[in-house]
């Protein structure tokens, strides 16, 4: 009986202390970010704090980005969302009515305050030879690459492959080939980028990981990352994880003005540095000259440009029925 | 010993040899397995978690988000362990002392999440609270939070903990009767007293067996309280959910000392279990005596 008392009042004293404590913001973001935001959220706490505010506590969660935008439709209360594609960030205005249709201009540079790519990890000294894309379809190389239904980073491989098909061969119907032939080559489907790499790091399965390249650099970083290399294919595809508010949220908890400072700190010279840190490209030329040695120089193409932006990708690819399941299930 | 009784002996043996050549085997493979399936992993986890050193373990266990998972599994398991156990003994005793019309329905619907995959049990409050389900909006009105928060991950240790107090005292319940509650009305006794002097006395050492068995069921579930936590660090994410983001993060020995603190709470309930199992084979013991 008094475990059941004790139980209950712990609950009600829980209940009762979430919302009183000092103004909490929850940024749900994407795999790859951990390292990256666990420094950013002090960094901006500081500086929150030195414009005479009072401290903010911020939360995490992270997960593959299509997962982590189905949890804040479903009602995960994000007061900003910092996903791995705009695509996924959509769906909130789609699916949910949480954030205007406009959300994309309300930051610089289309809310995207720094970018990525997509490269190969390969075991040390590249004992298949893996040097670009039509690499990956050949027989006996198994490729690692997360579930493009649930992570954005997934999404970002098979259109950086399908961009390297279509301007070596010239046809859609080629590229969907070699997509086709390159997804033969995957033995399993992580959830989220970081499944993955956990999967091709610490697990051993695959010949090549397509990572995001802060991904693929944080690998090299960890206990046991000089048994990799990071090879730069002849192309790829600029990566922009946007950022945004979430409208329906902050209102109700009354958070839009600390997660707007949040958002615009990203920009900020310290935030710039800081992406570039954890092998981010920044948005801010200067500093990204102070980081050029870290990141090679690639022929990137871009979703607005090539694919028609994430409204005209999406359906298109990654929808029910779209190229990734024609091909997927055709195995 | 006498060379004649040696003789009866041997030919005893011989005759034994066949079938104990084969207990041997039979007992050294299921020993094989054990230690290769269940001892072996264990070791592996505690020399991973002690791989850097003691020091590390202990700050891996004491950091912040791995106690608020602590207390947050702790809780979850103080909330929806009592409640099974109020649920259980209701329904074994519904169950086992009257007859009605859809019994066996009922019986069978306890062990639904048995079969069902923790997964669908986490999916199926995402459908019926989250933001876009059933009760979303009326929820949402309320400014009343069940998934992605402490109540939805203790409706989905409660769904998938449900079986366990029934499944062990329905038998139990069963095989017992209803004589002894019978006799104990004719004497007097109302309600309340019959149940706390006589049912309550016979189906202890069943009860504790079915609650220390729910506990470790509910200390551990991760599919369905994955699906409802929302993974807020600190905050949302349970000790088992814990182990897998520090895994995820590269941070190995933190992963596997979690991972040891969530092996000892096991270990420490296995006791348990051995003591009330231990009591109630006695308790059997001495009813059959009689």
């Amino acid at each position: 009986m008094s475990i059941r008392r004790f139980a209950l009042a712990t609950l009600a004293s829980t209940l009762i202390a979430g919302p009183v404590a000092a103004q909490t913001l929850l940024n749900v973001s994407y795999d790859p970010t951990r390292e990256l935001y666990s420094e950013f959220n002090a960094a901006f706490n500081k500086h929150w704090q030195a414009q005479g505010n009072e401290a903010v506590t911020i939360q995490q969660s992270h997960g593959g980005s299509g997962k982590q935008a189905r949890a804040v439709i479903d009602g995960l209360r994000a007061d900003v969302v910092t996903l791995a594609l705009a695509g996924d960030i959509d769906e909130l205005y789609k699916l949910g009515k949480l954030i205007p249709q406009n959300w994309q201009e309300r930051l610089p540079d289309a809310s995207t305050p720094y970018t990525s790519t997509i490269v190969f990890l390969v075991r040390k000294g590249n004992p298949k030879g893996i040097k670009d894309w039509d690499d990956l379809v050949k027989p006996g190389v198994a490729v690692i690459t997360p579930n493009p239904k649930t992570s954005g980073g997934a999404r970002w491989n098979l259109l950086a492959a399908w961009a390297f098909a279509q301007q070596k061969y010239g046809s859609e119907a080629q590229a969907k080939e070699f997509v086709a032939k390159l997804y033969k080559n995957v033995p399993v489907l992580d959830t989220g980028a970081r499944g993955s790499s956990i999967t091709f790091v610490n697990n051993g399965i695959g010949d090549v990981l397509l990572a995001w390249e802060n991904e693929a650099f944080l690998a090299l970083k960890e206990e046991g990352g000089d048994n990799f290399e990071i090879v730069a294919p002849s192309l790829s595809i600029l990566a922009e994880p946007p950022v945004s508010v979430v409208d329906a949220n902050v209102d109700r908890k009354g958070t839009r003005k600390v997660a707007e400072a949040y958002l615009n700190y990203l920009y900020s010279d310290e935030g710039q540095r800081l992406a570039a840190k954890h092998f981010y490209r920044p948005r801010n030329q200067a500093i990204a000259k102070d980081f050029s040695e870290q990141f090679s120089d690639l022929r990137l193409v871009t979703i607005d440009a090539d694919f028609g932006g994430w409204k005209t990708a999406q359906p298109k690819f990654f929808d029910d029925g779209g190229i990734f399941d024609q091909i997927y299930q055709a195995r | 010993m006498s060379s004649a009784t040696l003789t009866a002996s041997a030919v005893n043996n011989a005759a034994r040899r066949g079938s104990a050549l084969g207990r041997r085997l039979l007992v050294i493979s299921a020993w094989l397995v054990f230690l290769l399936f269940l001892v072996l992993p264990l070791f592996v986890v505690l020399t991973e978690a002690l791989k850097q050193g003691v020091g590390v373990f202990f700050t891996s266990i004491f950091e912040p988000d791995a106690i608020s998972a602590l207390k947050l599994t702790l809780l979850a398991v103080g909330i929806a362990v009592p409640l099974n156990l109020l649920f259980g003994v209701a329904a074994a005793w519904c169950v086992s002392k009257y007859e009605f019309r859809g019994k066996s329905i009922l019986v069978t619907l306890i062990d639904l999440p048995f079969s069902v995959s923790p997964v669908i049990a986490g999916l199926i409050y995402v459908l019926l609270f989250g933001a876009q389900g059933f009760f979303g909006p009326w929820l949402r009105e309320h400014d009343i939070q069940i998934i992605f928060a402490l109540p939805g991950i203790v409706l989905a240790t409660l769904f998938v903990t449900v079986p366990f107090v029934a499944r062990e005292l329905i038998p139990l319940m069963q095989e017992q009767g209803t004589q002894e509650e019978e006799a104990a009305r004719l004497l007097g006794a109302n309600g309340w007293q019959m149940f706390w002097h006589v049912t309550l006395p016979n189906i202890k050492w069943g009860l504790i067996y079915g609650v220390v068995l729910c506990t470790a069921r509910a200390m551990g579930e991760f599919g369905a309280v994955s699906v409802v936590s929302g993974h807020i660090r600190g905050y949302t994410n349970t000790l088992p959910l814990h182990v897998e983001i520090l895994y995820n993060e590269y941070n190995h020995v933190a992963a596997f000392s979690v991972a040891s603190l969530l092996l000892l709470l096991a270990l420490l309930i296995l006791l348990l279990k051995q003591w009330s199992e231990s009591r109630i084979n006695h308790l059997k013991a001495r009813a059959g005596e009689e």
